[in-house]
């Protein structure tokens, strides 16, 4: 019984914390030089699944990322705060995806997590800021989409009812299951992790963190050794409930057509990082005499009366 | 998706509510009268909703050659999938070359699935929108006037151009108070076509039980002045310095990201990438550094002048005007010589 929930979440560059190092001379970002974090959005609507297993008669919440093996932190994150399975999609040819080809990829991966009820997003991610994907997942799997959650007020039946803030006021919406979500950091309080599952699941693994964990272990071993090797702590993995499902796009069925730079319609033509234009200020001097000259200034060219 | 069609018009997405339309899609409309008359087609409306005919008048006013009408019971409040089933029967139809929406709550919830429909490329958030060539790498040739979407990426730190060459319509969502509004001519003349909304036996998922909307407390957008504080005013009750300034010149209140977090001022005064963008008269930025966010949603102010304490604030190289000290000794000084209409007050 239950509903079952998949979360897509996504880690990002904090880009609130962008200094000039994280600038290429030729003004592009450096990724290197960021931080990668927990979408701050994506929390709350893992949140929201979590509420949903725990309050309406349990149901699996599954979390799944996009990205290269580094995003395998954030899945762990996911395991710390109560998440039952993580998934990490990640494949070369999916690279240069644009919210399109995003959208696309991450609706064949949902639909290989069998019944769904409820599929989740945050509102919008911090480096883009384009709250596209939702919507456009929502639309891959044929799904009514609910933007702006911020409070779930109840599931009764397969109807559910929600809040969702539009800006300049708020709506209250009910709809039949399955049904997407995306969710705002105004809805509820994202739990900390879990003291326990964080000793026992930072120990989970993607297959990708494995065979780099044994390369740089057993540099010396032949390809057949390490592949068994791998192999072994899999295995072990799996036993202890640690692992980190690991899909690429053949895994998830997706047609190669729509993923990637093929699948992305939108093209970068040119990006030119923010300079200040510094055209030279006046500068004012901050006594009486200065102020009034400022004031009688702005009064004359009829910027103030 | 629809082909490339340089004879396609420029479409604008007519966002109402309750029957009426909001400033966004007349700004829209006049950046798409721009851009149509550099590409030498006509200037679309669409526009769905209940009964709406009548807002046709006035979009044609404001530059439309053309406005699509559908107007079906099931439209009189938004929902994303009757509208999208609609806004992508009339694509399918007329095959525009663009696509203009609000970035609006609703606009940003609308275009994405209808680009989804159509697998055409969407870009959100623009601050501006031009035509303009694009060369393909190693000599492989030339896309001639594409819509170039501009929008600042990556938490405001860089600005990207985008374009769409081959999957149209070519799509953006464009935000609020960026693109100036003109003024209306009523004496334009337009076609009005209605469209059959279609959706007989279509069942709209969801149930709207309650929709409010309220006023904000504060009108950045028409302010002619704005003072804004940020973190550096210290406190709730410092920042009465700031209401003062204002009142004593008629304008309105703004905050910073980060004076709203600290709950200086509330949420409907922020200025800046996540609250409003504004292009006022004159702009007064007191103990706010100017991070990118901030930078982003007021430096198309036609003044700008910043008070703070340290002279290499970001915000002090984008500033007309800029006073190095305290704000609690220059604000009460400001406040004086506006009072006295600019002269010196006496010396005690």
């Amino acid at each position: 019984m239950g509903y079952n929930c998949v979360v897509l979440i996504k880690q990002v560059p904090d880009t609130k914390r962008v200094t000039g190092e994280a600038m290429n001379p030729d003004g592009t970002v450096n990724r290197a030089a960021l931080p990668a974090i927990f979408n701050p959005e994506d929390l709350y609507a893992v949140e929201l699944a979590l509420e949903i297993r725990d309050r309406f008669g349990g149901g699996k919440v599954t979390v799944i990322t996009m990205g290269p093996p580094a995003a395998c932190e954030a899945l762990r994150q996911a395991l710390y705060r109560g998440a039952d399975e993580v998934v990490l999609v990640t494949d070369r040819r999916a690279a240069a995806s644009d919210t399109l080809a995003t959208s696309y990829i991450l609706s064949c991966a949902v639909r290989k997590c069998g019944q769904v009820d409820v599929v989740l997003c945050g509102r919008q991610a911090i480096d883009g800021d384009t709250a596209q994907v939702g919507p456009q997942l929502a639309e891959k799997l044929n799904l009514p989409q609910v933007t702006y959650v911020e409070q779930l007020q109840d599931i009764k039946d397969g109807v559910v009812r929600i809040r969702r803030n539009v800006g300049n006021g708020y709506e209250i919406v009910e709809g039949r299951l399955p049904m997407l979500l995306t969710v705002l950091d105004t809805a509820g309080h994202p739990r900390p992790a879990a003291a326990r599952r964080l000793m026992k699941y930072k120990k989970a693994r993607a297959k990708l963190e494995l065979e780099a964990a044994v390369t740089a272990e057993m540099p010396n071993a032949t390809a057949e050794g390490k592949a068994t090797e791998v192999a072994r702590r899999l295995a072990d993995l799996q036993n202890r409930g640690l692992i980190i499902h690991q899909w690429n796009l053949d895994d998830i069925k997706a047609d190669l057509q729509w993923c990637g730079r093929d699948g992305s319609p939108t093209k970068v033509h040119r990006i030119q990082s923010v300079i200040l234009t510094g055209k030279g200020h006046k500068g004012i001097l901050p006594t009486d005499e200065g102020v009034a000259e400022l004031v009688t200034e702005l009064i004359e060219d009829h910027t103030i009366s | 998706m629809i082909e490339v069609n340089r004879r396609g018009e420029v479409w604008v997405f007519a966002e109402q509510e309750q029957n009426k339309l909001s400033e966004v899609p007349l700004e829209l409309m006049s950046k798409g009268r721009e851009l149509a008359d550099q590409l030498g087609v006509k200037l679309g409306a669409v526009l769905l909703g209940e009964s709406v005919k009548e807002l046709a008048r006035r979009l044609i006013a404001h530059g439309a050659d053309t406005v699509y009408v559908s107007q079906d019971r099931r439209l009189s409040h938004y929902q994303a999938n009757g509208y999208a089933k609609v806004v992508c029967d009339l694509i399918h139809a007329h095959k525009p070359q663009i696509c203009l929406f609000g970035a609006t709550a609703i606009g940003r919830d609308l275009a994405p699935r209808v680009a989804s429909t159509m697998r055409c490329g969407l870009t959100a958030d623009c601050t501006d929108l031009q035509i303009g060539d694009h060369e393909l790498p190693n000599n492989e040739g030339k896309h001639e006037n594409l819509l170039f979407q501009i929008r600042p990426a990556f938490g405001g730190n860089i600005i990207a151009t985008i374009i769409n060459y081959d999957r149209w319509p070519q799509m953006a969502t464009v935000r609020e108070g960026v693109m100036p509004l003109s003024e209306p001519d009523a004496s334009r003349r337009g076609q009005v076509i209605d469209h059959e909304a279609g959706l007989n036996g279509f069942e709209l998922p969801l149930k709207i039980i309650e929709s409010v909307r309220t006023q904000r407390k504060v009108n950045l957008k028409a302010a002619r002045i704005i003072v804004t504080g940020g973190a550096g005013v210290g406190s709730k009750d410092n920042f009465k310095l700031i209401w003062d300034l204002a009142h004593c010149l008629g304008g309105a209140v703004g905050g910073s990201r980060a004076a709203v977090d600290l709950g200086f001022v509330d949420r409907d005064h922020q200025v800046g990438q996540t609250g409003t963008t504004v292009r006022p008269a004159l702009y007064i930025a007191v103990g706010l550094s100017g991070a990118v966010q901030h930078r982003a949603g007021m430096q198309e102010s036609a003044k700008i002048l910043a008070i703070n304490t340290d002279p290499e604030a970001p915000v002090m190289q984008i500033a007309h005007y800029g006073i190095v000290g305290d704000l609690n000794v220059v604000v009460p000084k400001l406040i004086k010589a506006i009072r006295t209409g600019g002269r010196v007050a006496a010396k005690a």
